[in-house]
């Protein structure tokens, strides 16, 4: 039921948040997130996004279907980007439609934490000055966050 | 069985896939990492600190202890730093 889209391309946050509810009489709430590229203060120049083809789609499609089965959700669309992006760009977008808010914000909340620690894509940081660039280290506050979500210590493993 | 790696694994094996024919005795997913770590530098480097690299088999994430008998495609990476 979900939308999964993994792409280089820019989207319309606004068009794809709307698509949801288009047509439709039962949705009573859209939640949506964009997640953006910073500029770290000044001195990141760019972000470089590498993933998995393949397992990306079929990950972010897992999670949406956690969620689907966890609330009662209507629709569900979640785009993320890769390629090179600088400060400023889209990078990742999370909408959920639902009859009532609490469904359609808890949703994208843990779609968004599942995608952090879960969904294989890994950003390598360039920076203004060229010379130190590497891999975006991992948070374990992001672990923590999509921990929270979990039924089970096993769950939150992802075997 | 193929073998895919992402991010600083990639860079440091120095090659984005491969493929891969384990011996006999190599049978789960810590098995095949401490295998590989013997496979030369770039692979010693890569796999130096074995609780820092992640594993799919077959595109769905993999523990450590998970067998891999029957798997056609593995892959290696780090923690992951999406969204």
């Amino acid at each position: 039921m979900a939308t999964v889209r993994v792409q280089r391309d820019d989207f319309d946050p606004g068009a794809e948040a709307e698509a949801l509810a288009r047509g439709r009489t039962d949705v009573g709430a859209v939640a949506s997130f964009v997640g953006y590229c910073r500029d770290e203060g000044g001195k990141l120049a760019a972000l470089e996004l590498e993933h998995y083809c393949g397992m990306a789609e079929e990950e972010i499609a897992r999670a949406a279907r956690e969620a689907e089965a966890r609330w009662p959700l209507i629709a569900v669309t979640v785009i993320h980007r890769y390629g090179r992006l600088a400060p400023g760009e889209r990078i990742v977008f999370v909408a959920v439609a639902a009859a009532h808010r609490g469904a359609a914000f808890a949703a994208a909340e843990m779609l968004m934490d599942y995608l952090k620690t879960r969904a294989p894509f890994w950003k390598r940081a360039i920076r203004v000055d060229g010379a130190a660039e590497g891999w975006v280290e991992a948070k374990t506050d992001d672990d923590r966050s999509a921990a929270r979500w979990s039924r089970d210590a096993a769950a939150s493993s992802g075997s | 069985m193929k073998a895919l790696y992402f991010a600083w694994v990639r860079e440091r094996v120095g090659k984005a896939e491969e493929e891969l024919s384990p011996p006999a005795g190599v049978t789960t997913v810590a098995d095949l990492i401490a295998w590989l770590a013997k496979q030369g530098e770039g692979y010693a480097h890569a796999f130096e600190k074995p609780l820092a690299v992640r594993a799919a088999l077959d595109r769905v994430h993999a523990r450590s202890d998970a067998s891999i008998a029957g798997a056609k495609e593995v892959a290696f990476f780090p923690p992951m730093t999406g969204g």
